[in-house]
C-alpha cells in the first residue's frame, strides 16, 4: 500500500531523512519508535506533503501512485490521514464545519454526494460518545483552547469519521490520561481492517499494550536501523536507544 | 419638463462658449464644477428654490474647504474639474439587449456569487424588458408598504412628493460643511433613497435598494435619508453585490439616519464597487459620510457593513447618541486585497445619559493591501453612565499587507465604562496545511478561516445577505494565497 524507498529529505537546509525505506501493506499496523529528533515527525510530514520539507531523493508510492507528485489535499482524498503531533488551532472555524468539509472533500473525490446533515450529526455524536468526547466540542473552534489531550482526541475523532486507508498517528498517545489512552486505542482498533493500514509513531510501550503492532521499527538519524515484531518494543523499553545506536554503528 | 430642457440646453450652449465639448445624447454634463453645474443638476430634477439655494450654499462652503489628508490612504490628487457631475442612466438603446452581450467575465462573477438569473440581467444593465420579475416584485412591494404608511422612494421623488419631510431632515445629521466630501455631495448629489417610517409602525419588510429599480445606477453622489419616527422599526439594506463596471473614479455619498424616541434603524451595507485590477489600476474612490442620530430616548441605530470593493475606502458610519438610554452599534468586515486601501471605522458620540455602544470591527488584508481601523469613542460631560465596548481584530494573509489601528477616546464623564480589545492574527502555513491534510483545498481553507473570523459580523446581517456576503468575500480573496 505504502512504499518508501531510500527517502532523503531536508528541512531548513538540514538533512533529516537519510535514505529511509519502509513498506506497509494493507491490514498491517506498524509502530515507529526512536529518539527525539531522529526524524519521525519529518517522515510523517513528508508523506502528508508539507512543503517545508524538501525531498532530495528516493520515492514514495501509495496504492501504486507516485505520492510525491500529489498535492497534500489530493493525498488526503486518496486516503492518507495524519494525526498531528501538535494539532494547530484554527480560531473561529467551527469544528463540525471542518469535519464535514473534510468528509465531503473525500466523498466528492470518490464520486459520492455530500453527506446529509442529519446523518453527519448522528455519526459524529456516535463517534464522540465512543471517544468520551462531549458533543459540545463540535461547536467550538477547531482545537481552539482545547487541552493537549482534547486535541489528540479530536484528531482521533476526525480519523474515525474519515475512515482513511492509511492513518499515520504522530505521538497521538503523548499527553493522554489513562482513560483517554484507552479510548484512543479503542478508536484505532475499531479502524483496523484488512483494507487499512496504521502507522503509529510513539515513545511508549503502553500504547502498544492496547494496540498490538505487527511490526516495530526504530528510527535513528533519519534511517530505520532496526525492525522487528512487537517484542522489539519491549526490548527497547528495557535497554534504551543506545543499544540500537551501537548496533547500528557497529 | 420644458424649463428643465431649456435650462440644460442653455447651459450646454454656454459651455460651448467656454470651449467645452459635450454630447447631448448621453444626457451628461461636461466635466467641471461651478455654480452653473449645480443649477443645472437642480433644474434637471425640478427642484424647488430652497433646495437649489441649499446646494449652492454647500458649493460655496466646499470651495473654502481643504481635502482631508489625515487618512492612512494614498492617491494622486483628484482634479475636481475633470469629473462630470451629472450622468443620467444610459438610455435603453445604449444598453445590452440580452445577457449574451454582457462581458463574460462579469457574468462569471455573478455566477460565483449565486445571483439569480433575472437579477444578473438587471445588475448588468440589460434593458428593463428582460427583467419582468423585478418589476412585479417592486410593485407588490410598493402596495404593501403604502398600506403600512411607509414612504420608500427615490430621493428625487421625495423632494417632489414629500418636500416638508425632506426639508425638515435633510442635513440635520450631516451638516453641509461637515467635511469636504459631504459638502461636495450636498452641492451635487444626484439621487438616492428616501425612507420614512411613521409613528409606531414596524416596517413590514426589509427595505433594500436591490429591489428599487434604477437604484444601482444612482451613481457617484448618492444621498440617502432614513427617518424612523417614534416607536417605529426599519431594516434597510444597501448595496450592490456585483462589481460595477463604472468608469467614474469618485463616489462621495452621504447617508443620514434619524431615530426618534423608541425607534430602531438597522442599516446594512454590502459594498463591492470595482476595486481596480491586480496592479492597482482603476477602481473606485469610495469616500462616504454615514451618520445616524439617535435623537429620542431609547432609540437604537445599528450599522453593519461588509466592505470588499473599491480601490480606496474612506468611511466611518457613526452614531450620535443623544437620547437617554440610546444604543449605537457598528459591525464591520472590511477586506482589502492586491493594492486596495481602506481607512474605515466608526464614531460613537455619547451625549445622553446611560447611552451605550458596541463596536466590532474585522479587518482582513491580503496581497499588498493596507488597511486602517480608525475609531472614536467620545463621552460628553453630561453622558452619565455611558458604556462602550470595542473589539477590533485584524487578519493578515501573506506578508506584504498591513493593518493599523487608531482608536481614539475622549472621555469627559468619570462614570463612563469604556473597553477596547484588539488582536492581530495571521493565517499560518500550518493552519492551511492542517486543512489541506484533511482534503480541503487551500482556497477553501482560506475562505473557511476568513468566514470564521467574520462570523460575529455576518450574524448581524439579514439571512440572504449573509450568504451573499460570504460568497463575496470568497471572490474578493481569490488568489490571495499561493
Ligand atoms: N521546520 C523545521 N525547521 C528546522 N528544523 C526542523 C524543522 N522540522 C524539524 N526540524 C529538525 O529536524 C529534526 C527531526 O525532527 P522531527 O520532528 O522529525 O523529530 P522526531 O523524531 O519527531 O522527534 P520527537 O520524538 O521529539 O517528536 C530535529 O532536529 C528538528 O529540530
Ligand atoms: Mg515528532
Amino acid at each position: 500500500m505504502l512504499d518508501i524507498k531510500d527517502l532523503k529529505a531536508r528541512v531548513a537546509g538540514n538533512d533529516i531523512l537519510n535514505g529511509l525505506s519502509l513498506s506497509v501493506q494493507a491490514g498491517e499496523v506498524h509502530a515507529i519508535m526512536g529518539p527525539n529528533g531522529s526524524g519521525k515527525s519529518t517522515l510523517a510530514q513528508v508523506v502528508a506533503g508539507h512543503d517545508d520539507y524538501e525531498v532530495t531523493g528516493g520515492s514514495v508510492t501509495f496504492k501504486d501512485k507516485d505520492l510525491l507528485e500529489l498535492e497534500p489535499e489530493d493525498r488526503a482524498r486518496e486516503g492518507i490521514f495524519l494525526g498531528f503531533q501538535y494539532p494547530v488551532e484554527i480560531p473561529g472555524v467551527n469544528n463540525a464545519y471542518l469535519l464535514k468539509a473534510a468528509m465531503n472533500a473525500r466523498r466528492e473525490h470518490r464520486g459520492e454526494g455530500e453527506i446529509d446533515s442529519f446523518e453527519f450529526l448522528k455519526l459524529a455524536r456516535e463517534k464522540m460518545a465512543a471517544l468520551g468526547m462531549d458533543p459540545k466540542f463540535l461547536n467550538r473552534g477547531v482545537n481552539e483552547g482545547f487541552s493537549g489531550g482534547e486535541k489528540k482526541r479530536n484528531e482521533i475523532l476526525q480519523m474515525a469519521m474519515l475512515e482513511p486507508e492509511l492513518a499515520i498517528l504522530d505521538e497521538t498517545d503523548s499527553g493522554l490520561d489513562i482513560d483517554a489512552l484507552k479510548a484512543v486505542a479503542a478508536g484505532v482498533n475499531a479502524l483496523r481492517s484488512p483494507e487499512r493500514a496504521i502507522v503509529l509513531v510513539t515513545h511508549y510501550q503502553r500504547l502498544l499494550d492496547y494496540i498490538e503492532p505487527d511490526f516495530v521499527h526504530v528510527l535513528s538519524q533519519g534511517r530505520i536501523v532496526r525492525s522487528g515484531d512487537k517484542t522489539l518494543a519491549l526490548e527497547l523499553e528495557e535497554k534504551g536507544y543506545d543499544w540500537v545506536r551501537e548496533a547500528a554503528n557497529a | 419638463m420644458a424649463t428643465e430642457t431649456e435650462q440644460l440646453e442653455s447651459l450646454v450652449n454656454r459651455r460651448y462658449e467656454h470651449g467645452f465639448v459635450t454630447d447631448i445624447a448621453t444626457e451628461s454634463l461636461p466635466p467641471g464644477l461651478d455654480e452653473d453645474v449645480v443649477r443645472a443638476i437642480s433644474a434637471r430634477k425640478n427642484e424647488p428654490e430652497w433646495l437649489l439655494e441649499w446646494r449652492l450654499q454647500a458649493y460655496r462652503q466646499w470651495l473654502e474647504m481643504e481635502e482631508p489628508e489625515w487618512a492612512h490612504v494614498h492617491y494622486p490628487k483628484i482634479d475636481y474639474n475633470a469629473i462630470s457631475y451629472f450622468a443620467a442612466p444610459k438610455s435603453d438603446e445604449d444598453r445590452p439587449k440580452s445577457l449574451d452581450e454582457v462581458d463574460p467575465k462579469l457574468l462569471e462573477t455573478y455566477d460565483k456569487l449565486g445571483i439569480p438569473l433575472h437579477e444578473r440581467a438587471r445588475l448588468a444593465g440589460v434593458a428593463v424588458d428582460a427583467v419582468f420579475d423585478s418589476v412585479s416584485v417592486a410593485t407588490t412591494f410598493k402596495e404593501k408598504l403604502s398600506e403600512a404608511g411607509v414612504i420608500f422612494c427615490s430621493f428625487s421623488e421625495a423632494v417632489v412628493e414629500h418636500p416638508e419631510l425632506v426639508k425638515k431632515y435633510l442635513g440635520s445629521v450631516v451638516p453641509r460643511r461637515d467635511n469636504f466630501f459631504a459638502a461636495l455631495n450636498s452641492a451635487v448629489f444626484s439621487d438616492g433613497s428616501f425612507v420614512y417610517i411613521p409613528k409606531g409602525v414596524r416596517c413590514p419588510m426589509e427595505l433594500s435598494t436591490y429591489f428599487r429599480i434604477n437604484a444601482a445606477n444612482t451613481g457617484q453622489f448618492e444621498r440617502t435619508l432614513v427617518v424612523a419616527d417614534e416607536g417605529s422599526y426599519v431594516s434597510y439594506l444597501e448595496g450592490c453585490t456585483a462589481p460595477m463596471r463604472d468608469e467614474n473614479q469618485l463616489h462621495a455619498a452621504v447617508v443620514e439616519l434619524v431615530a426618534m424616541e423608541d425607534a430602531e434603524i438597522k442599516y446594512s451595507t454590502v459594498q463591492n464597487w470595482y476595486p481596480g485590477d491586480e496592479e492597482g489600476k482603476g477602481g473606485i474612490y469610495n469616500f462616504v459620510t454615514k451618520r445616524g442620530d439617535c435623537r429620542g430616548a431609547n432609540s437604537k441605530i445599528s450599522w453593519t457593513q461588509v466592505e470588499t470593493g473599491s480601490a480606496i475606502t474612506w468611511k466611518y458610519p457613526s452614531c450620535l447618541l443623544r437620547g437617554a438610554n440610546s444604543v449605537g452599534e457598528f459591525y464591520s468586515v472590511a477586506v482589502t486585497n492586491n493594492l486596495q486601501q481602506a481607512d474605515t471605522g466608526t464614531k460613537m458620540i455619547h451625549i445622553g445619559p446611560n447611552t451605550s455602544s458596541t463596536i466590532v470591527s474585522k479587518g482582513i488584508s491580503a496581497g499588498r493591501a493596507q488597511q486602517a481601523y480608525r475609531g472614536l469613542v467620545k463621552v460628553m460631560p453630561q453622558a452619565k453612565g455611558a458604556r462602550n465596548h470595542t473589539q477590533c481584530d485584524s487578519l493578515l494573509i501573506g506578508k506584504d499587507c498591513g493593518a493599523h489601528t487608531f482608536p481614539y477616546m475622549e472621555i469627559r464623564n468619570p462614570s463612563a465604562k469604556v473597553e477596547h480589545e484588539a488582536t492581530t492574527s495571521k493565517i499560518s502555513a500550518n493552519q492551511l496545511f492542517y486543512c489541506r491534510q484533511r482534503g480541503i483545498s487551500e482556497e477553501d481553507a482560506v475562505n473557511m478561516i476568513v468566514n470564521g473570523f467574520c462570523k460575529e459580523v455576518f450574524k448581524e446581517l439579514p439571512m440572504e445577505f449573509a450568504v451573499e456576503a460570504q460568497a463575496l468575500l470568497n471572490v474578493s480573496l481569490e488568489g490571495a494565497v499561493g
